[in-house]
């Protein structure tokens, strides 16, 4: 808690943040003066949970294989070129086809900074979402007792901090799992909103506040307030809030569109930030799911568009960002009673952006004959989700000790996919 | 942890004069850290609580906090009858909240009223809107982006074409509202703590298709008249509330079609999309006879691992689809939206549950296997340990939950038992409990109303704070509910919200709620700025204010502030935003004393 090196992420980040709200400038000193402690990080992580559980079958599609067609009579996702075009499925590698409200992801897939994994997940059994999330979260699938996110400690791991306040943020009104812990982290729903509201007395009643919780309060509301005041500071004077998209990007209304332009807000303001999060739910498609129409459909098609105009968004800076999305679970193979799926293993994630090896779908396809199902009714899992995040957070992020980062897990370079070059 | 905040400050200042930057360094970053005191309220204790801070915790812990005037009147009566007449709510007047509620006409209507006023126009109009746009022949296919924006424009003109009283928001607005005043004004507080338990408990997400026009009635008639009972008897309830087996998907889940019946079409009714496909345009409102379908296991799955067993209780997937089977029928009537057993569609074979034969049977197959569920050891200790979260700390000593559970268990699931097992427990007014635990959003906002003496008629700018800070009402979507734990509740956005709130509140800021302190303030106490904060600091928290922050408090005032009283911003007071509207010293104080740390804590 008090080692060396938090007790000058604490001075760097306290004395830049009141230089900044005294002297009101702009973000570039704040970098600046970052770089005479630690160079700060240009690359950003933008990590999102799709949470519920997506039906990776119906996102990308194993459209080579038959049984699929069989176990999914009414919701399965057409074939490329079946005659009705609208509803096929595009064409990713011959085998697999992409869901077609997730078309525009495709232009992404095609010029190789879009990639997918299929077949992976958590080799926890467990069906419960959220046991399942929190095991994603905390890193460490089976152990309950874990403390923190795996975020969390792989920012504390990075040797390459900058200290900024706003090194982790998460856009939504609670703190997820994944960045709960000692790296500390902001949590919000609304950047242009981010501070104390009083009116003319604003600055005074934050001051107070801020006295209050540092001088009375240890422990959680303590650390907490502390951070808040940090993040306040910055953000008042950086004001991200007034950058429009740019490049004519065009977000679709909605919460999920909303975090992921923020989250472009705040990279292209240059507050410090390195790890982003935002989830979207509503994939528990236990009835009704649909198959290119429908529910799930809707729900990919904002999913597709966010993710898309956030790219646009952001242009060339998104060499510096990689975005990574997953989910609990997958879904049964076979479609259940109410055209929709129940709970299931193995998924599929999705990677954008700077580092990724694109145009491919990678991991090994267990296939989806009986014998190679999990349980007789799951994809299995043949790719451990923390092996796609140790590719990108090594290779992108920095951190050189895996170890802390997913504790009890034996990072093995025959187990990388590779999808990820620097 | 203080040297690393305080250095900082004097570093600042540095920092700010190397840089040589020309800006005005205010007074209160200038100012030098006051020296450590005590930490009144927030070092872990072990010393006995007094007995006014046994009755503040009672109020706290057992009720959404004091009013003005209620930490007297529990002393004046004792705190243990006071507790033993909150275990008996039916013995208390609550003749006051009627006139309250009396405005919102949807608490009172039935599940088919609040279809045909609620969700009728809006699906007449979305068939119109079908119909029209069928008639003009759309057939050129659309990008992605243009389908999004077309259902955008689509769900936009539907909704014009509904008045704003006919949304179906506005059910939810109101039972809302109701749970709001409810704990604010109800005599019959630890009720209301355990309805808000309850329904988190059984949680259903009221935006769910048909579940907004469900919910009152789950509310209503399914949890609030059980709670004081027996658990089997509101678990059985709930597994039969049409807004449970809609949320989980249980009114779809039907035998698969080799083990049922052919028999004829049937004409559908209001609540048929809860489990039938919509009927194909232009065709008969019917079900095919021969209608495919299947288990669906979500209900299944949750009953066990979030509303009994818990997920380490021991059981399996195939536990899972066995129960699943035997809820197989457990669905809704069509006209009326009521709980209705679909023989037809239930599966006949023999299933086993938890190593347990149900024999092939209709309905009572269900019910058998609920109490199997409901008297399990496992269920016993899972609903012990929810509850002593709740009453009692984020991390109940494995003692008090063994304790718990065993009355659970000894008295057949009874309710009230085991809640009394808690309040009599040595841990219940343990030293190391008191303001041990973080408020909700809910609880926070309330106990800020109650503690303030605030009149309010809970208008949606109240809802949107309590949500602003995480948790709005009825609309959690996972069917785990919220977390009882500060964990889930403290974080940046969430106390920078509170923050705001509390500044609002005390400032009148808040469009539809309003305080008066200067009613609650002596005139003498007023005049004074220390009076003044000593005053506010006993009427709002029960005088437990540590140094610090009354230092704070003490040095904000001496900045001269509270001396504007022009509008924030040159904003005017609008129905989106919280704008402080007083600026006297009264208002400033308690603002910061209700969005202090020691308010945050119960």
């Amino acid at each position: 808690m008090t080692s060396p090196n938090s007790m000058n992420r604490r001075m760097l980040l306290k004395t830049t943040g009141m230089a900044l709200v005294a002297g009101g400038f702009l973000p570039r000193v704040f970098v600046r003066m970052a770089k005479a402690g630690t160079p700060p990080s240009k690359r950003v992580l933008v990590a999102i949970f799709q949470r519920g559980a997506v039906d990776g079958l119906n996102v990308v599609v194993p459209c080579g294989e038959k049984i699929y067609y069989d176990a999914r009579p009414s919701i399965a996702v057409p074939r490329p070129g079946s005659s009705d075009a609208a509803a096929a499925a595009l064409d990713l590698d011959g085998f697999f086809g992409l869901h077609p409200s997730m078309a525009p992801i495709l232009p992404y897939f095609r010029d190789g900074s879009a990639a997918f994994v299929h077949a992976a997940g958590s080799p926890d059994v467990t069906r419960s979402h959220f046991d399942a999330q929190d095991f994603m979260e905390s890193g460490t699938p089976g152990v309950k007792s874990t403390a923190d996110g795996f975020l969390s400690r792989a920012l504390v791991a990075n040797k390459g901090e900058n200290g900024s306040p706003l090194r982790a943020v998460a856009l939504s009104p609670t703190l997820p799992r994944m960045l709960s812990g000692a790296a500390g982290a902001v949590s919000m729903t609304n950047v242009g909103e981010f501070g104390i509201r009083a009116g003319a007395g604003s600055a005074a009643a934050s001051e107070s506040f801020e006295s209050m919780y540092a001088d009375a309060v240890s422990g959680t509301l303590g650390g907490t307030a502390r951070e808040s005041f940090d993040a306040v500071r910055i953000l008042k004077s950086a004001d991200p809030a007034k950058l429009a998209p740019a490049n004519g990007a065009e977000y679709p209304k909605g919460p999920f569109g909303n975090s992921l332009k923020q989250i472009a807000q705040l990279i292209r303001s240059n507050v410090g930030l390195e790890v982003a999060f935002a989830d979207v739910g509503g994939w528990d498609t236990h009835a009704g799911e649909g198959g290119a129409q429908g529910q799930l459909s809707n729900r990919l098609r904002d999913y597709a568009l966010s993710i898309a105009a956030f790219a646009k968004d952001l242009g060339s800076r998104m060499g510096d960002v990689t975005l990574v999305t997953m989910s609990e679970f997958g879904r049964t193979v076979r479609e259940n009673g109410n055209r929709g799926t129940d709970h299931g293993h193995a998924n599929v994630m999705l990677l954008l952006g700077g580092g990724v090896k694109g145009g491919k779908v990678y991991g090994k396809w267990p296939g989806l004959d009986a014998s190679h199902l999990y349980e007789n009714r799951d994809v299995a899992v043949t790719t451990d989700f923390r092996d796609v995040f140790a590719e990108i957070l090594e290779k992108r992020m920095g951190v050189a000790d895996l170890s802390v980062v997913f504790p009890g897990y034996a990072i093995e370079e025959k187990k990388r996919l590779g999808v990820i070059t620097t | 942890m203080k040297t690393i905040f305080r250095r900082p400050r004097a570093l600042a200042v540095l920092v700010l004069l190397a840089l040589s930057v020309e800006a005005p360094v205010s007074p209160a970053l200038a100012q030098t850290a006051p020296t450590p005191k005590t930490k009144a309220s927030t070092a872990p204790r072990s010393t006995p609580m007094t007995g006014r801070e046994k009755t503040l915790h009672a109020l706290n812990r057992l009720g959404f906090g004091p009013r003005p005037g209620d930490v007297e009147r529990v002393e004046r009566m004792g705190v243990s009858a006071w507790i033993e007449e909150q275990l008996a709510p039916d013995s208390i007047s609550d003749a006051r909240l009627s006139p309250r509620l009396a405005p919102f006409s949807t608490l009172t209507m039935s599940s088919e009223t609040l279809y045909d006023t609620f969700e009728r126009p809006i699906r007449e109009a979305r068939r119109q809107k079908k119909a029209a746009a069928g008639a003009a022949g759309q057939t050129t296919a659309m990008s992605a982006s243009e389908t999004a924006k077309a259902d955008a424009d689509a769900f936009e003109e539907i909704r014009n074409r509904i008045p704003p009283e006919k949304r179906p928001r506005r059910v939810i607005e109101e039972l809302s509202a109701a749970r709001v005043l409810r704990a604010a004004y109800s005599e019959r507080q630890l009720n209301e703590v355990l309805v808000d338990f309850w329904m988190n408990h059984f949680n259903v997400y009221a935006a769910k298709g048909l579940d907004r026009v469900l919910i009152t009635s789950f509310e209503r008639d399914v949890v609030r008249p059980r709670i004081w009972g027996r658990f089997e008897d509101l678990l059985l309830a709930t597994a039969k509330s049409p807004a449970m087996l809609f949320y989980l998907d249980n009114a779809r889940s039907v035998a698969d079609p080799e083990h049922r019946p052919a028999l004829p079409a049937r004409r559908l009714g209001r609540f048929a999309s809860a489990f039938a496909r919509p009927a194909t345009p232009g065709g008969a409102d019917s079900i095919p006879a021969k209608r495919k379908g299947g288990l669906n296991e979500n209900y299944a799955r949750e009953i066990m691992e979030l509303h009994t067993l818990g997920v380490d209780g021991g059981y399996s997937q195939r536990d899972v689809t066995e129960l699943a089977r035997v809820l197989t029928g457990w669905s809704i009537d069509p006209q009326r939206g009521e709980f209705r057993f679909r023989e037809r569609v239930h599966d006949a074979g023999t299933k086993t549950v938890l190593g347990r034969t149900i024999p092939a049977g209709g309905i009572e197959e269900g019910e058998q296997a609920i109490l199997i569920l409901a008297r399990q050891p496992a269920t016993a200790r899972h609903i012990a340990r929810e509850l002593c979260e709740r009453f009692v700390s984020d991390a109940p000593s494995q003692a008090l939950v063994d304790r718990v559970a065993a009355r659970f268990t000894s008295s057949r699931g009874d309710l009230r038992e085991t809640v009394r097992a808690i309040v009599e427990s040595p841990d219940f007014f343990a030293p190391e409990t008191y303001r041990a635990k973080v408020k909700s959003p809910f609880e926070y906002v309330v106990s800020a109303i109650r503690a303030s003496g605030g009149e309010t008629e809970v208008r949606p700018p109240l809802l949107r704070e309590i949500a602003r800070m995480g948790e709005p009402l009825y609309l959690c979507q996972p069917p785990t509910g919220y977390s009882d734990a500060a964990t889930a509740w403290v974080n940046t956005g969430a106390l920078v919200a509170r923050m705001n709130f509390a500044i609002a509140l005390a400032a009148n800021g808040v469009p539809g709620t309003r305080v008066d302190l200067a009613r609650l303030v002596d005139a003498k106490d007023a005049a004074d700025p220390k009076r003044s904060i000593d005053a506010l600091a006993r009427l709002l928290i029960g005088g437990d204010l540590s140094e610090e922050t009354r230092a704070t408090i003490l040095r904000r005032l001496g900045d001269g502030a509270g001396a504007e009283r022009r509008p924030a911003d040159g904003a005017a007071p609008g129905e989106d935003t919280l704008v402080p509207v007083d600026r006297t010293p009264l208002s400033l104080i308690a603002g910061l004393i209700l969005g202090s740390p020691e308010f945050q804590r119960q």
